[in-house]
C-alpha cells in the first residue's frame, strides 16, 4: 500500500527523519511510535503531501506521489486527521461532514448553485456523525465542541472521504480513558475495509489495534514488528526509557 | 452563530431586510442627489466584489482599482467607440477586468497576508502606471473623457434617471455575490478562510478556488467600474489609483467584513460623508474618514452592521440550538491571521 525509499526530511541541516524505508501492507493497521522528536508527524506530513521530502520517494499503491499536492494525494483515496485538532470552528458539524462529502464529489466549483444541494449529502452525513457518537450536535459549530469531540470530528471527516489509506495523527491524544476507549472501538470498527497508519504515543491503543509497530528514534527506524516483538525489543526499552533501565 | 442566523439564516427577518434594502435603493434618489445615489451603488457592489474576497475568503487584495479601474476604462472605450447600450459596454470591461485578474490571482493567491496585500498592490500600481502612460488609448493625466450613456435612445442625461438605468445592473452583480456565498462553492472558500491545511486535506485545491473567487471578485469589480465611469462620462487615473483601493477596503471593513451587508452600508456611509465634507467646503476628508474607520475599528470590530447584527441577536437568543445554521460571517482582521 505505502512504500518509501531512503526518505529524508532536513529542516536547517537537523534531520527529522532520516533515511526511512517504510513498507505498510494493504489492510494492515500499522502504528508509527516512537519518542517525542522522532520524526513521526515529520513523517506523516510527507506521507500526505503536507512536507516535500528533501531526498527519497513514496508509493502509494505503485503510484509515485512524492511531489504530489495534498488535495491530490486526498483525491488519491488518503485520508488524514491532524494531531493538532484542525476545524472549521465557525462550521457546523454538520456542514463540516457535509463539506468532506462535496469534496469527494468534486462540485465545489459550483458557484452559481444553491447551497441546498449540499443537502443531498445529509443523510449521509447524519450517519458518519451518529457512528462517531455526534449526532445530537451536529447543528452546533465545531469550535464549541469539547476536546474528545473534536477528535471524534476529525475522524468523521476523515471517513467522509471513504479513504483507502487513513492516517491518523494521534487520534487519542489528550484524551480521558472513557473517550480513549471509545476511539480504541471506533478504529476497530473503521479499519474493516482499508489500511489505516497510526501515529500513537499511548501503547494500550497501540497494543489492542496494530498489526504491525515501526518505532522511530532520531528520524531512523529503530525497529519493526508486531506489537509483543517491538515491546520485547532492548533498543526499544533504552529508548523510551533510556540507559539505565537497560 | 447568531449573527449567521440573523443575517443568512433564513426566515423573515432576512426577507424584510430584503425587502427594505430594495425600498431604500428605489428611493435613494428622491432623498441624496441622483449623481451621487449611483456613487453610492456602484461603490457598494465594488465594496461587495472586495468582502468576497477580504470577508469570506481571509484574502486582503489591496489592488483592487486595477479592475475597477481598468474596467472604467475599458467600458468607456466601448461605449465611445461602439455607441452600444451601456450595459454593453459595462459587460465588456467587466469581462476585461476578469480577464486581468486571472493572471494577477495566479501569481498572487500562494502569498497569503501582508504579502498577498503587497502583491495585490504591486500589480495594481503598474496598472496604474499603463493608464498613465498610455496616452493615446487612456487620456493619460486628462483621463478617458466624454464617454455616453447609450441605452436605446433614451435620454438617460438626468441622473435621476440614469440612477433608474443602473441600479438593474448593480442588483444583478449584489445577486450574483449573493448566490456565490451561498453556494457549494461559497461553502467552500468559507472553509479555506478558516482552515486552509484542513480544506486541503479534504481534496480542495485551495489555490484554485482562491484564483476563482479572485477571478469572479474582479468581475464584480469591474461591473462596478464600469457603472460609475458611465455616470461620471469619465475615467480618470483616480480610478486605478491606489487610494481607491484603500477606500474600498476601508468601506468593507466599516460596514463589516463577511456580511455582504455591511459592505453596502460602508460604501454609502463613505460616499455620503465625502459628498457633505466637500460640498461644505471642509478639505479634510482623509481625517475625517481615517478617524471615523479608527474609531469603528477599535470599538467596533465587526464594523457597523456586525455590530447591529450582534445587537438584535441578543434578543433572540433563544432559537440558538435550533436549526443548523449557515456560518457566522468572519468578523476580526485577527480572525484571519489565525485561519492562516
Amino acid at each position: 500500500m505505502i512504500r518509501t525509499r531512503g526518505l529524508v526530511k532536513e529542516f536547517n541541516g537537523f534531520r527529522a527523519v532520516d533515511g526511512v524505508d517504510l513498507e505498510i501492507g494493504s489492510g494492515t493497521l500499522h502504528a508509527l511510535v516512537g519518542p517525542n522528536g522522532a520524526g513521526k508527524t515529520t513523517l506523516f506530513n510527507m506521507l500526505t503531501g503536507f512536507i516535500n521530502p528533501s531526498e527519497g520517494e513514496i508509493l502509494i499503491e505503485g503510484v509515485d506521489v512524492t511531489a504530489m499536492a495534498p488535495e491530490q494525494i486526498a483525491r488519491r483515496g488518503v485520508a488524514r486527521s491532524f494531531q493538532i485538532t484542525s476545524l472549521f470552528e465557525e462550521l457546523s458539524l454538520l456542514q463540516h461532514v457535509e463539506l468532506a462529502l462535496q469534496g469527494r464529489s468534486g462540485q465545489g466549483y459550483r458557484f452559481w448553485q444553491s447551497d441546498k444541494r449540499l443537502r443531498r449529502f445529509r443523510d449521509e452525513a447524519h450517519e458518519l456523525l451518529d457512528r462517531v457518537g455526534l449526532l445530537s450536535s451536529a447543528g452546533r459549530p465545531a469550535g464549541a465542541l469539547s476536546y474528545g469531540q473534536k477528535r471524534a470530528l476529525e475522524l468523521a471527516l476523515a471517513l467522509a472521504l471513504s479513504p483507502r489509506l487513513l492516517l491518523l495523527d494521534e487520534p487519542t491524544a489528550g484524551m480521558g480513558i472513557e473517550d480513549v476507549a471509545k476511539t480504541i472501538d471506533l478504529i476497530a470498527r473503521i479499519r474493516e475495509d482499508r489500511t489505516v497508519v497510526l501515529v500513537e504515543h499511548n501503547m494500550k491503543v497501540v497494543g489492542s489495534l496494530a498489526d504491525r509497530v515501526t518505532v522511530l528514534q532520531f528520524g531512523k527506524i529503530l525497529a519493526e514488528g508486531d506489537y509483543d516483538e517491538v515491546r520485547a525489543d532492548p533498543r526499544v526499552i533504552t529508548a523510551y526509557l533510556g540507559e539505565s533501565v537497560a | 452563530m447568531i449573527t449567521a442566523r440573523l443575517l443568512q439564516g433564513g426566515g423573515a427577518l432576512r426577507w424584510t431586510l430584503l425587502v427594505v434594502g430594495l425600498v431604500v435603493a428605489l428611493a435613494l434618489p428622491w432623498f441624496v442627489y441622483p449623481p451621487i445615489a449611483t456613487d453610492m451603488i456602484a461603490w457598494a457592489l465594488f465594496a461587495v466584489a472586495l468582502d468576497l474576497l477580504l470577508g469570506y475568503t481571509g484574502l486582503l487584495s489591496f489592488g483592487h482599482a486595477a479592475f475597477w479601474g481598468s474596467s472604467a476604462y475599458a467600458t468607456g472605450l466601448v461605449a465611445i467607440h461602439t455607441g452600444m447600450p451601456f450595459y454593453v459596454a459595462v459587460l465588456a470591461g467587466a469581462l476585461v477586468a476578469a480577464a486581468l485578474a486571472v493572471p494577477i490571482a495566479y501569481l498572487s493567491v500562494r502569498r497569503t497576508g501582508i504579502y498577498f496585500a503587497m502583491v495585490t498592490l504591486a500589480f495594481a500600481q503598474l496598472i496604474y502606471f499603463v493608464a498613465n502612460q498610455w496616452r493615446s488609448v487612456t487620456g493619460g493625466e486628462n483621463g478617458l473623457q466624454g464617454i455616453p450613456r447609450n441605452l436605446f435612445g433614451l435620454d438617460l442625461s438626468d441622473g435621476f434617471y440614469f440612477y433608474y438605468a443602473a441600479l438593474p445592473v448593480i442588483l444583478l452583480g449584489l445577486f450574483a455575490a449573493w448566490r456565490i456565498v451561498h453556494s457549494p462553492f461559497g461553502r467552500v472558500i468559507i472553509a479555506i478562510r478558516e482552515n486552509p491545511a484542513r480544506a486541503r486535506a479534504l481534496g480542495y485545491s485551495v489555490d484554485r478556488y482562491k484564483i476563482l473567487v479572485f477571478v469572479l471578485s474582479a468581475f464584480l469589480a469591474g461591473v462596478a467600474g464600469g457603472v460609475y465611469a458611465i455616470g461620471h462620462g469619465f475615467a480618470s487615473l483616480q480610478e486605478v489609483y491606489w487610494t481607491t483601493s484603500g477606500k474600498v477596503v476601508v468601506m468593507t471593513v466599516l460596514g463589516g467584513m463577511g456580511t455582504l451587508w455591511g459592505a453596502v452600508v460602508g460604501a454609502g456611509i463613505i460616499v455620503q460623508l465625502e459628498d457633505y465634507l466637500a460640498t461644505a467646503g471642509i478639505d479634510a476628508n482623509g481625517i475625517v474618514t481615517g478617524a471615523i474607520f479608527a474609531i469603528t475599528v477599535l470599538l467596533f470590530r465587526k464594523g457597523i452592521w456586525g455590530t447591529v447584527a450582534q445587537l438584535l441577536g441578543r434578543r433572540r437568543r433563544d432559537d440558538r440550538d435550533a436549526e443548523p445554521g449557515p456560518v457566522r460571517p468572519a468578523t476580526t482582521t485577527e480572525e484571519h491571521a489565525d485561519a492562516r
